[in-house]
């Protein structure tokens, strides 16, 4: 199991975590996942990679740094996203009865040692 | 000197361009050192030319001075730079009054209780104004009064001749609204009124990603809000389509944490969107309570516009 893997599965492991997962950036296509079964790995990388591009521009355009972290808030859970460097993106999917607040600490984790 | 002014002129020489001359300025306010507290200010409008509470802080101070006609001109910049300031309302409504010109002195003192409804002192103020008009007609025309040197008197002054109409005086002053008798104020009509940062960090925009309220600045003061807000309407759909293709309902909110500044989209409405900026200084989950109450404002708001 490579490096990525271990500490995706990892950071599975916090409650209400569903998967996660390590997308390119540019195109929004997987390099490393741990999803559980029922959650569409390639549509997670994708659609979170969009919303991370789209996001970036933004906070350019606002004249802020880049994202570091983004949280959306959904009625029935949760997606968390992590650009890591410019070409990757560290994604997670929650339930709604995730401890967001650890997940996030465990993803900054994740993110410095891939870094 | 006290302690608390000791430390907050030393805080201030250790770093001139510390917020910490806000405090200082009006502490020296209240225990009456006008010059210096009038001098702190003058110097941290000079750094801060943009801070509406700086120019409030000008007016306070000016005020006490007697200097009238500075003070409304300082209250008229604060609003200028953001129109829900409830402290420039009330010094204001407080000039107005003196004034005479009770009509105005309302609108502003109506304003600050609406968004300070805990405030017991702009309550008796308010109540004080409305009082003395159903006592009296209004004499709207008195209150360029507010706005000349020469009106010493605590007591109101009396007819109209001292100088300009209200609504003539406001708009040599810039003041971006009318005090004609019976025409809405859009400071009370604005989409913020009496949020902090209504002009800058809040802004709302429609599915098609045109400005309808608020405003936002770049960390170096440029306004960004159109170019912002011609990206905000993708982004809401964008977090629409995550949120749905991954089976997780209808998206409550996008909160992004950037290195300088805390951020937080949500939809006040399915045809609007609202832009939340903060700084680091704020915590995102106060940040979404935020958000929430200028949801809330915007959906107000959208409601009275139709």
């Amino acid at each position: 199991m490579s490096a990525a893997a271990e500490l995706l599965d990892r950071l599975s492991t916090v409650r209400g975590i569903r998967g996660s997962a390590l997308v390119s950036a540019s195109d929004g296509l997987i390099v490393a996942e741990s999803l559980m079964t029922g959650v569409d790995g390639r549509a997670v990388a994708a659609l979170a990679a969009s919303l991370v591009n789209r996001l970036r521009r933004a906070t350019e355009c606002a004249g802020r740094r880049e994202p570091m972290f983004l949280q959306l808030h959904a009625a029935e859970g949760t997606v968390l996203a992590a650009p890591c460097g410019a070409e990757l993106v560290l994604v997670a999917v929650a339930g709604p009865d995730a401890n967001v607040g650890l997940a996030r600490l465990e993803m900054f984790e994740v993110v410095g040692r891939l870094a | 000197m006290s302690d608390d002014i000791r430390g907050m002129t030393a805080e201030l020489a250790a770093d001139p361009d510390s917020l910490v001359f806000l405090d200082l300025g009006e502490a020296l306010r209240r225990r009456g050192q006008l010059d210096a507290a009038y001098k702190i200010a003058r110097t941290g409008l000079t750094r801060y030319p943009e801070l509406a509470r700086a120019h409030d802080l000008a007016g306070r101070i000016l005020c006490d001075r007697g200097e009238r006609d500075r003070a409304f001109e300082a209250w008229v910049a604060a609003l200028e730079l953001d129109a829900g300031l409830v402290s420039a309302h009330k010094g204001l409504g407080f000039l107005f009054h003196q004034a005479g010109d009770l009509a105005s002195a309302d609108k502003h003192l109506a304003y600050a209780r609406q968004a300070d409804p805990d405030d017991a002192g702009t309550a008796v103020a308010l109540e004080r104004v409305r009082a003395l008009q159903r006592a009296a007609p209004p004499t709207p025309t008195a209150s360029a009064a507010a706005a000349t040197p020469s009106a010493p008197s605590e007591a109101p002054p009396g007819p109209a001749e001292q100088a300009p109409a209200g609504s003539d005086l406001a708009a040599e002053a810039g003041l971006p609204f009318s005090f004609e008798e019976g025409s809405p104020s859009p400071v009370q009509d604005a989409v913020f009124a009496g949020l902090d940062g209504g002009t800058d960090g809040l802004l709302l925009v429609d599915s098609a990603g045109l400005r309808l309220g608020g405003g936002l600045r770049s960390p170096e003061g440029a306004d960004v809000a159109d170019s912002v807000a011609a990206l905000l309407a993708g982004v809401s759909k964008e977090a629409a389509r995550t949120a749905r293709l991954l089976e997780l309902g209808d998206w409550r909110g996008l909160a992004v944490e950037c290195g300088d500044g805390n951020l937080f989209l949500s939809a006040p409405t399915d045809s609007t969107v609202l832009l939340t900026v903060r700084g680091l200084d704020m915590p995102m989950g106060r940040v979404a309570r935020f958000a929430e109450r200028a949801s809330t404002a915007a959906r107000a708001w959208l409601e009275r516009t139709g």
